[in-house]
Formats: structure tokens, sequence, C-alpha cells
């Protein structure tokens, strides 16, 4: 039987979706017991989320002063110690996971499985490489723990309705202390986040100034979506790092992705390409966004993102 | 601040349309352009600005891959780095491995910190820095777009999801780099003269007493699923009514 241990991402009160979707991704290896690992300075609530979860197990809590950051040197030794009668263990493919699962990997000396897309087998999986172009079906040994990240893109949140045991554990790990958490900036919270979103309006180097990408923050708020940008736009100032979308940004799947002023380049796409709909606005009718565009409509962003607003408000 | 090791993948250029072989048995690469992996340029960038900024460090950088991958490495040290080592090796090397052959080569090398990018464009792997941090029990501060040091410590500001984090890391330690650090400098003519007549040692996997076998196995590769064409609508109002119908607005 295969029992997989999912590290739960969250920020001390709420459950990151993320985790949910791992569950999905867990879920679909036949035959696997799902466990959820909680790790935190007080877990109480969060834990409460995950063992509401469907298919999972139990939820086991790992709560100690050390554990109020998320920080993957004091993490992935007490992942490791909960890993010891687990097969698999996943993480969400989120900068939280992606930090934390290659140490908890290289501290059991395994190899890692990066952004798991689907799941072929209990150890058979495909991930994207090359920013999503070419697609590769990997198999790890059986006889190994599986550390992998799961791709949040590529599964739906596992539904409410499970009813998982509750446990909280005392690790007697000794923890490093060379690494030190100093703080946090986090952008505006009262916007849907970009991860999560049922819609994106997502802009790039045409808009040419931070005042003027303010335009979408409107179009946005008038659609109930996120913004995201290109990394031209983050690069040059015109939006904050967490909003970039692309092979190493944020890799997103809402129903509806409206791309202003953006090119189209690879990169960028990458993040795109499970929008359900994706809408695409440039002056330049060869720009290669309008080859992955549902609809697209050529001309001037700042003629027609006004116009849509108007007509929206309708 | 003695040293600092920056780690240099040979990576199919960012600007190449990848092209899946029809048997499946991986991507096209043959007269194929290649370059040093983007993230690692801005790496070896941030380890040129400690060495200038007056700490005179020496910057090694190291690379695992076939032989050509010296002109990636002539290209680093054109760039500043004061000299190279080559692994060579013919095997395509997962991340797990390389981490094990960056932790011999630190061993012997005894760096301050080691600089690496947060992912190679060709594998997306984005676990190397971090196993390399386990193996060699120390630090890791991945994502960095501000790396400060202050004696025997480095503050150093991650990209993240929700923002900007810091965290403070004691020396040695890993530091893998994010696109916002730096903008790399551009190799100029007399620098890549100079650049033939610095030291690039060659050694390999045996020597560093590391096995180049895989342990995932790639079964095939194949292109990702198409996008249906859609359709182009002629003004906002068409754009509105096809959204509509739609059901997305
Ligand atoms: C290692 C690496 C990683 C990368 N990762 C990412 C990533 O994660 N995400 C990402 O986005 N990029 C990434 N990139 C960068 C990527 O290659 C492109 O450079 C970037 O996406 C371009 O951004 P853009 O489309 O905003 O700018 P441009 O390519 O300059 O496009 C601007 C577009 O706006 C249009 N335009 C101009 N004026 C108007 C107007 N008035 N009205 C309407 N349209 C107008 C133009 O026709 C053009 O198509 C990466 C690159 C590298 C090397
Ligand atoms: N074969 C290699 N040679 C040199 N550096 C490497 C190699 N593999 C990985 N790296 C380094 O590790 C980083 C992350 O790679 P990856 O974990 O494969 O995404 C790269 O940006 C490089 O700095």
């Amino acid at each position: 039987m295969h029992k997989i241990l999912i590290v739960a991402e969250h920020d001390g009160k709420n459950l990151n979706p993320a985790t949910a979707k791992c569950v999905t991704c867990a879920h679909a290896i036949s035959g696997g017991e799902i466990t959820i690992a909680v790790l935190g300075a007080d877990t109480a609530a969060v834990a409460a989320q995950a063992a509401a979860l469907a298919h999972v197990k139990s939820v086991v809590r790992v709560d100690r002063p050390e554990n109020a950051h998320p920080l993957a040197a004091a993490f992935a030794p007490q992942i490791v110690a909960l890993a010891a009668d687990h097969t698999h263990v996943f993480g969400p493919s989120t900068s939280f996971g992606k930090d934390l699962m290659p140490r908890v990997a290289a501290l059991l000396g395994v190899p890692q499985v990066s952004d798991l897309m689907t799941v072929e087998g209990s150890h058979r999986f495909k991930r994207p490489t090359y920013a999503g172009n070419a697609i590769v079906t990997v198999e790890a040994d059986p006889a190994r723990k599986l550390i992998a990240t799961v791709r949040v893109a590529s599964f739906e949140a596992a539904p409410a309705g499970g009813g998982a045991t509750v446990e909280s554990k005392s690790l007697s790990v000794t923890l490093p202390t060379h690494t030190r958490y100093v703080g946090a900036r986090s952008g505006s919270t009262d916007r849907p986040d970009l991860q999560t979103a049922a819609r994106v309006v997502s802009g790039g180097r045409a808009l040419g100034s931070a005042d003027n990408f303010k335009l979408l923050f409107t179009l946005a708020e008038k659609l109930g979506a996120a913004v995201g940008a290109s990394r031209a736009a983050v690069d040059a100032g015109y939006a904050a790092n967490e909003m970039q979308v692309g092979q190493t940004g944020k890799i997103i799947s809402p129903e509806m992705y409206i791309a202003i002023g953006i090119s189209g380049a690879i990169q960028h796409l990458t993040g795109i390409k499970d929008a359900r709909t994706i809408v695409a606005i440039n002056k330049d009718a060869e720009a290669p966004i309008f080859e992955v565009a549902d609809v697209g409509l050529v001309g001037d962003l700042f003629q027609i993102v006004p116009e849509f607003e108007k007509l929206l408000a309708k | 601040m003695q040293k600092i090791m920056v780690c240099i993948k040979r990576v199919v250029d960012y600007n190449v349309r990848i092209r899946v072989k029809p048997d499946g048995s991986g991507v096209m690469l043959d007269g194929v352009k290649m370059s040093v992996n983007p993230f690692d340029e801005i790496a070896l960038e941030e380890a040129l600005r400690i060495k200038e900024r007056g700490t005179n460090a020496e910057v090694v950088a190291v690379s695992i891959g076939v032989a050509d991958t010296q002109q990636q490495l002539r290209t680093a040290l054109a760039m500043g780095a004061d000299r190279a080592i080559l692994v060579q090796t013919d095997q395509p090397i997962e991340p797990l491995t390389a981490a094990k052959t960056f932790l011999a080569v630190a061993k012997q090398e005894n760096p301050d910190l080691v600089f690496l990018g947060k992912q190679a464009i060709d594998d997306d792997a984005n676990q190397t820095g971090q196993m390399l941090a386990a193996l060699w029990e120390r630090p890791q501060a991945t994502y960095a777009s501000k790396v400060e040091l202050d004696g025997g410590k480095a503050r150093v500001t991650r990209e993240v999801d929700t923002g900007l984090e810091t965290i403070e890391i004691d020396l040695p330690a890993v530091i893998t780099v994010d696109l916002r650090l730096n903008e790399p400098r551009y190799v100029k003519l007399p620098d890549i003269m100079k650049a033939k007549k610095k030291p690039l040692d060659v050694t390999s996997m045996d020597a560093l007493g590391v096995s180049p076998a895989a342990l995932l196995k790639a079964v095939k590769t194949e292109p990702p699923s198409q996008r249906q064409k859609g359709v182009m609508v002629k003004d906002v109002g068409e754009l509105v009514d096809v959204l509509k119908k739609k059901g997305l607005i």
C-alpha cells in the first residue's frame, strides 16, 4: 500500500488551496492513504481545515515556536522524521514547496520529481520541461521513497467532506539555528489571489509605467479578477514581483486570462497554458499571444481598456 | 569573504524553439545554440559584484557537462570569474547527482558562498541549490532578489509567492538567484581574449567519487497538447458579446 504524506502550506490561519490540489494529485494514486503534515507555531485551525478535506485519512500537527515561519532548513529534518513510514512525500509547486522539498529529498538521499502534471502510476508521472515545451514521463524506483512537488495548476482542489483524525506529535529533532527569519513584505491582499482566482487580468511592457498599470487594477476590480504581469512589466517596476506569470513566475489556471500588451513569449505562455479561455489584446496582429488566444482583439490597449470597462459597467 | 563558487550550467539558449524528437527520446539538440543558463549569469554577476565591492574574493565557476561546456565556462571567465572547473561527463546529470558533485567540489574549495541559479531552463527542476545546502548541512536562501553581506552573515531578500521575505543566514551558505537580483554585464572583446589565459581545470565525476548513474528513468518525451485556434474579434463590443456568450462575464 502507498502511504502519501502531504506537507501543508498555510499562513498560520488558513490552509493554502495548493494543499487541497496536492490531495487530488495524491488521490490519483490508487490505493494511496493520505496524511497531511501541518507544521507551525499553533496549527489547530489549519489542521482542522486539512482534516475536512475529502480523501484525507489523517492529519499530524507539529507545533513548536521555531515553526512559526516556514524555513526550509528547519522544516526539512522534521518532514524527514514524519516521512519514516511513508512511501511518498508531496508538497506544492509553490515558492514554499519548491524551497522545502528538494532539501527533504536530499536529506533522504533520494531524487525529487518536480511539478507532477499527471499521475500515470504510483511511481510514474508526467512533468513539464523546457518551459512546458517538452513533457517527460518519468519513472521512479518503487524501492525508494518518492519525493515530488505537485504542479498545482494541473489539479482541482479536493472538495470538503472529509473527516480525518488529527494527532499532535512532538519530534525529537534538533533544528539548525544558522537560518533566521527576519521579515516579509506582502503585496495588497484585498485583491483576489493570483494563483486561485477564476479571472486574471495581466499586463505587459506595453503599459509603460506603474501609473498606467493602474488601468488594469480598475478593470480587474470590475471583473472581480486578480492582476498578473509579464516579466518585462515586473522588471520595469510597473508591477510587483509576486504578480509575475510564467516559467519562472506563477503557473496559473483561471477560467479566463486576459493578456493586455503582452507579446506571448514562451516563458510567459507556459504560465497560462491551463487557462480555460485566453483573451489577448495587442496592437500587433502578429504577436505570438494570438496563436494561443481563444479570443483576440488587435488594437491600442489605451483605447480598448477604458471602452471595455465602460461596456462592463452597463 | 575569500572565495565564492558559482555553478554554471550549459543549456539550450532561451530563444530556441524547442522541438521534441519524433521517437520521443528527448528534444532535438543537434546544431542548437547553447548558452549559460540565464539564472547562472545572474548568479555569477552577483559574485563578481561582491568581489568588486572590495572583498576581492576569488570567484570560481564550476560546471558539470560535456566537453563543449568549456565554451560556457570561458564566457564565465570573460565575465570576470578567476578560474573555472569543468566536471566532464557525457551523461545527463540529475539535480541530486549535480548536488553531490558540487558538494565534493565545495569540500575541496571551501567557499564562503555558493551561488546557483534558481532553476535550469532545460529541466526546470529547481532543486540543485536546495539539495547542495542539505548535503553540505548549510543554510539555503533561494530565489534571492537582494543579498547583503555582514561579516559572517548574509541577509537575503527572497521572491516568494506572497511578495518578498527576508532571512538571515550564517556563512558558508548556498544562495540561489532570481531574475531581479541584478542585470548581468555584457562581455567585452578584450575580456574574451584575457579569459583564454585564465585557468580552466577539467576533472571527472569519478575523480570526485560521485556516480553519474540516473535514479529516475525518462520513459518518453512528447510535445505539449496544442490549444485550439481561437477567434479574432473586430472591436470591444464584439469582444464583450463573445465573452457573454461563453458565460465569462
Ligand atoms: C530565464 C528567463 C525566464 C523568464 N521568465 C519569464 C516569466 O516567468 N514570465 C514572463 O512573462 N516572461 C519571462 N521571461 C521573459 C520573456 O522572454 C519576455 O521577455 C517577456 O515575457 C516579455 O514581456 P512582454 O510581453 O510584456 O513585453 P514585450 O515582449 O515587449 O511585448 C509587449 C507587447 O505589447 C504590445 N503593445 C505595445 N504597445 C501596445 C498598445 N498600446 N496596445 C496594445 N498592445 C501594445 C506589443 O505589440 C508587444 O506584443 C523570461 C526570460 C528568461 C530569459
Ligand atoms: N550540470 C550542471 N552544471 C552546472 N550547474 C548546474 C548543473 N545542474 C544544475 N546546476 C546549477 O543548479 C541550478 C538549478 O538547476 P536545477 O535544479 O536543475 O533547476 C542551475 O541554475 C545551476 O546553477
